[in-house]
């Protein structure tokens, strides 16, 4: 190891791959745009078209209930519901979404209410339909209510007090603190993302500074310079973990400064109003961004480093074997997906971090890092996760190494 | 000073399978002198360059550059010596100065030390006009010098030049041809490579005819010319690689 060395290779791969456009789009423009893109692009379009819906009142139409005026007057009043008239082919109609649901309300339904049992209504919707369960919300409310208000009349005509069928009321209440609300919303996205950048930034400095140079004809040029063959591997791999890690870090500065903007904008007080017209899902959801653990972030980019560094050491080690970019992007590309599986898989619900699983390269980070950022520190799973990390990483750098000493890999016609 | 001995190098090929592209060469090329060395494409001039310049490693043999084992010191001998060949390209979003630099810093040279040889070499290249330019947008004269000053800032010993002209129009050829020969005014040991007949005829003191991997005839061109009875380079050739007469 020669240390001056290694920093004249990484020196001049740094000038070389600042001069050179796609990688500077991958390591910094692609990573600081992510993330406001997602927020305002897909969050503003995803919470206008749920408030749009939940906004416009739910068409619905009565079938039968001729002798149920009382009933069908107060629905026809509920603010719910839109009441419009029946016609035959009422069922084709919610299908096209023309009305949002149909209520039938059987004959003898008024009878039924003030004698004894009442025959059963029918609400008739659309199964998976946001705006048709709207309106079967509607709809149930407003039966719900009734059926409330007949047992409270029925009740207070035998002299019995309400609490007879209701002898108490319970409630919820959040208790968990905001930060832990926050992680584990975005707990999952976050790790996912520092994950896929991780890797797309050390995939095209990897390509360029092996592939690349085989193309180019400069690997040649740079093996009969008398350095060893180590401290040029170790140099070109220092700057692929830059490429790493500064695409993630550019993710996570653009990141900070989306959720502040994004906080003020939506739930500051001079911008009530814009927080109203876009609406209360949009507003509430916006504040937790911040609201993540600080610590829990530090605790992230640590153990993001080893697995950096195993991205940084994989891509250099598989770019090697390619002859030209277009073989290493044909060998790199898939591997994304391999990666972005267990990314995925750390999102999900309901699985937690277990022992076996904190072995489990990428998932281990995932899982790990969703709990991190909602404050939750177990210890052990940490070492765990960090020492495999690193064990892994060490691994792939000896291969990057060892690979590059090989001549049939290199001079690979 | 070059001496190769028994020098061998195999390729597996899974069509063809084993390939020797080296196979037993042996010779030797004293400070000063040219020693051409003339094939057909595939007949193993490349590999015998590369192993001389221990980018590749032989299967068996041996060879010493500047007194240096090309297994053993491999770094030695290439810090000993200025390897250009046709495939070794230049960085082309580098300027040509800091092309030369890099290299210079590889080759353990201070900062100062490289300054005072870029412009020596310049001026000699006469290269001023571009130096702070990038390399990607040179003619092919312009890169062949920024390649030939590459070669040159550590000041090496012995120079290997494999196939240099190849692809290159005539005025820049001779230019190469002519920097070869003040190469070797210069007390440098030169090994070139090439298929073109009429660049050995002018310019090496001794030639070895490769082909198939194996070092067929070598000697000077009075003494080849006199021992195959022929004065034209390529009929000499032709006799060696071709016919069953060759010694």
């Amino acid at each position: 190891m020669n240390w001056k060395i290694i920093c004249t290779v990484y020196l001049k791969e740094l000038k070389d791959s600042l001069r050179d456009r796609r990688t500077l789009i991958s390591i910094i423009v692609v990573p600081t745009l992510v993330m406001p893109l997602m927020t305002f692009g897909f969050g503003t379009i995803a919470s206008k078209v749920i408030n749009q819906a939940r906004e416009e009142t739910p068409t619905v139409v009565i079938l039968d209930g001729a002798d149920s005026p009382g009933v069908v007057a107060r629905l026809q009043e509920s603010k719910a519901v839109k009441v419009v008239a029946a016609t035959e082919d009422w069922k084709q109609r919610i299908a096209d979404k023309k009305i949002r649901a149909a209520v039938r309300i059987p004959a003898g339904f008024e009878a039924g209410l003030k004698g004894g049992a009442a025959p059963p209504v029918m609400i008739y919707h659309y199964e998976g339909e946001l705006k048709s369960k709207f309106g079967v919300d509607g709809l149930e409310q407003f039966f719900r209510e009734l059926r409330e208000r007949t047992v409270t009349e029925r009740l207070a005509e035998k002299a019995l007090p309400a609490t007879l069928v209701k002898p108490f009321e319970f409630r919820r209440e959040n208790v968990a603190p905001p930060e832990k609300v926050g992680g584990n919303l975005i707990g999952g996205i976050v790790p996912y993302l520092i994950i896929i950048l991780c890797f797309t930034g050390a995939m095209y400095p990897a390509m360029d500074l092996t592939a690349g140079e085989k193309e180019r004809g400069t690997m040649e040029t740079l093996l009969c310079s008398p350095v060893a063959r180590g401290d040029i591997v170790f140099g070109k791999f220092l700057l692929v973990l830059s490429g790493s890690l500064s695409a993630m870090g550019f993710m996570l500065i653009s990141m900070g400064t989306t959720a502040l903007v994004a906080g003020a904008m939506f739930a500051g007080g001079g911008a009530a109003k814009m927080a109203q017209a876009v609406g209360p899902a949009k507003a509430a959801a916006n504040p937790l961004l911040p609201m993540i653990d600080p610590l829990g972030l530090v605790g992230v980019l640590a153990m993001v480093l080893p697995v950096a560094v195993l991205f940084a050491a994989v891509a250099l080690t598989i770019s090697l074997f390619a002859k030209s970019y277009k073989e290493a992007q044909s060998y790199l590309a898939p591997l994304m997906i391999v990666i972005i599986m267990p990314a995925v898989i750390g999102i999900l619900p309901g699985i937690d971090l277990n022992a076996r699983l904190a072995l489990v390269p990428l998932l281990n980070l995932s899982l790990v890092c969703r709990e991190m950022l909602s404050g939750v520190w177990h210890w052990n799973y940490i070492a765990i996760i960090f020492g495999s990390s690193c064990v892994y990483a060490a691994v792939a750098l000896w291969l990057a190494v060892k690979t590059f000493n090989r001549e049939d890999v290199i001079f690979r016609a | 000073m070059i001496e190769a001995r028994h020098l061998t190098k195999t390729f597996r090929d899974k069509k063809r399978g084993e390939i020797r592209a080296a196979d037993d060469i042996s010779f030797r090329v004293e400070p000063g002198q040219i020693y051409g060395l003339l094939g057909a494409n595939g007949a193993g001039k490349t590999t015998t360059l590369r192993l001389l310049a221990t980018l590749l490693q032989p299967t068996s043999g041996s060879a010493t550059i500047a007194g240096f084992d090309v297994v053993r010191d491999a770094q030695q001998v290439r810090a000993n010596v200025g390897f250009l060949a046709a495939s070794t390209a230049l960085y082309g979003r580098l300027t040509a100065r800091e092309m030369i630099a890099y290299f210079g810093q590889l080759n353990g040279l201070s900062d100062a030390d490289i300054r005072a040889r870029t412009k020596r070499i310049a001026d000699e290249l006469d290269m001023h006009e571009f130096l702070d330019r990038r390399c990607e947008k040179f003619s092919t004269g312009m890169k062949q010098k920024t390649s030939l000053a590459r070669t040159l800032i550590h000041d090496p010993a012995v120079m290997i030049f494999d196939e240099p002209t190849l692809g290159l129009d005539v005025m820049t050829a001779r230019a190469i041809v002519k920097f070869v020969r003040e190469c070797r005014n210069r007390g440098k040991t030169v090994i070139y490579s090439t298929h073109v007949m009429s660049e050995v005829e002018k310019l090496c003191d001794t030639i070895g005819i490769i082909h198939d991997g194996k070092l067929l005839a070598e000697g000077t061109l009075a003494g080849l010319r006199a021992a195959h009875g022929e004065q034209d380079m390529e009929e000499i050739f032709v006799k060696i690689v071709g016919g069953d007469d060759a010694p």
